[in-house]
């Protein structure tokens, strides 16, 4: 993501604030996990805009192919077949990054600009600056970065800020056959999205709802749930992610408390030298071992 | 050359060998852990050739420390032990800190506050080499749930500043006592020195008061 961006609102390991001089309308996907047939049409458009080529991998048994996200493999469909008061159900979840209002990878980056935040709400890495610690990573509430074995940076769904920048929607909602992915402002989605939930209850999906969970401020990828009331069982899907508190310690006021701490040890001891002076060997001492 | 006769073997060679390479290992972790612990310190990492240099070199840092700082360890494990007169020794510090050195009692070979240091920093350095092992992302992190990961870098950031807070008081002291840079770089030090500073110490090797 070499060009330059003016509407950044965050950035990692930075504290004064970023080139965020342009204000862009936020931007949310709504994947519409009822309308999904898993065809993985997504994958492959993904793999195709953002020219990455996962290693062919081996069959597990299962459809999930490949069975986890990888450094090229920034999207992945998640099947799992659950028995609900409906029966058996087979859910597909497409997994990635949701793009959260506070995000905590970026809040846990120490390499300054690694990780950016623009005003449409995407979360993007900046690769160039990343150095492959994998804090990111500890930091995700959704575990979605992937350290690359090749060049050891974190890569992961960028949302095709790319394509979005130029009024265009991300590749996989681009192609996706069902309209089970849709792309536009988060208001429209979200109004959107209430028209699909009161759709769905008719059909006697009585707990269809929105998951755009408010511990991470909400996010830029949505999920319409059929059954929003147990999100986890959507190949567990956390029910209430938040960056949590140890993050918040971690990358809090502790720090420049701390730091602030051993400078004044350092004021501290130079107060003490010159109110004290130096301990030195006594006269009586000298005078007594020297005879 | 023979040794100066006025003088006492505090440290041998190869205690002080092994003390400047945990001073060198030290260093070199602090400045190259700091620029990862807040955005304010993240030049330093100018000193190791750029941040993925730092973030590929600081845990290699922390493996030869477990061995370094194991040898002082080993070396210096039964010498600080803690006595009843070392914790009475510590309740004074705060009179010897003003000069006033009436009420403290003989110290040995190392005082209450020197055995106070050793197990404060075996305390870190035990808890920083296990929570950056599990931090260490390139080899390890992969096997620890996020969680005990994001725990460990919490316990790993906390356990450095106190760590890098107790080598500044150990250098503040060590300029403050003069002479006593001295023992950890020749390894001798002055009769009347010792006398001084570590009594009991000076009774032991020499089997007089004077």
């Amino acid at each position: 993501m070499a060009l330059q961006s003016l509407d950044i609102t965050r950035r990692s390991a930075t504290t004064t604030p970023s080139p965020g001089q342009r204000r862009t309308v936020e931007v949310a996907k709504l994947i519409d996990v009822s309308k999904c047939i898993g065809c993985k049409a997504c994958q492959v458009a993904c793999m195709e805009w953002n020219d990455t080529r996962d290693a062919v991998g081996h069959s597990h048994g299962v459809y999930d192919n490949p069975t986890d996200l990888t450094a090229d493999s920034w999207t992945v469909m998640r099947y799992a077949e659950v028995e609900t008061d409906r029966g058996l159900e087979w859910l597909i979840r497409k997994d990635g990054c949701m793009h959260c209002s506070e995000p905590g990878c970026l809040r846990a980056c120490p390499a300054p600009g690694a990780v950016v935040q623009y005003s449409n709400g995407i979360v993007d890495f900046h690769e160039e600056n990343c150095i492959g610690c994998g804090y990111c990573i500890a930091g995700c509430p959704f575990n979605i970065p992937r350290l690359s074995q090749k060049d050891s940076k974190a890569y992961k769904c960028t949302l095709c800020s790319d394509r979005v920048s130029a009024g265009l929607e991300p590749a996989c909602a681009k192609t996706c056959p069902t309209g089970a992915i849709v792309f536009g402002s988060k208001e429209d989605m979200v109004h959107h999205a209430g028209e699909r939930i009161a759709d769905l209850k008719r059909r006697g999906f009585t707990k269809a709802g929105l998951y755009d969970p408010k511990g991470v401020d909400g996010t830029h990828v949505m999920y319409l749930l059929h059954h929003a009331d147990r999100p986890e069982i959507y190949c567990g899907l956390p029910r209430d992610p938040s960056v949590g508190p140890m993050v918040d310690l971690w990358k809090g006021a502790a720090k420049p408390i701390a730091s602030l701490g051993l400078a004044l040890l350092w004021v501290g001891a130079l107060v003490h030298y010159l109110t004290n002076g130096p301990n030195e060997v006594s006269k009586e001492n000298e005078k007594e071992v020297g005879e | 050359m023979k040794p100066d006769p006025e003088t006492l073997p505090r440290f041998t060679a190869s205690e002080r060998v092994n003390h400047w390479l945990v001073a060198i290992v030290f260093f070199l972790l602090a400045f190259s852990g700091l620029a990862f612990f807040h955005p304010y310190f993240y030049p330093l990492n100018q000193l190791f050739g750029g941040g993925t240099w730092t973030r590929i070199l600081h845990p290699f840092f922390g493996v030869a420390l477990i061995f370094f700082f194991g040898g002082m360890f080993f070396r210096f494990r039964k010498l600080s032990k803690m006595t009843p007169a070392d914790r009475e020794w510590l309740k004074h510090a705060r009179e010897l800190a003003k000069g006033d050195e009436r009420n403290l009692p003989e110290a040995g070979k190392l005082n209450g506050g020197q055995k106070l240091m050793f197990w404060s920093l075996v305390t870190c350095v035990a808890l920083l080499v296990v929570s950056g092992l599990v931090i260490w992302r390139a080899y390890l992190s992969f096997l620890f749930p996020a969680g005990v990961v994001r725990f460990s870098a919490v316990v790993h950031a906390a356990a450095g500043v106190v760590m890098i807070g107790l080598i500044m008081g150990h250098i503040y002291l060590a300029i403050w006592t003069k002479e006593s840079i001295k023992a950890m770089v020749g390894g001798r030090v002055r009769r009347a020195w010792a006398k001084q500073h570590h009594p009991a110490w000076y009774r032991e090797l020499t089997g007089r008061d004077k």
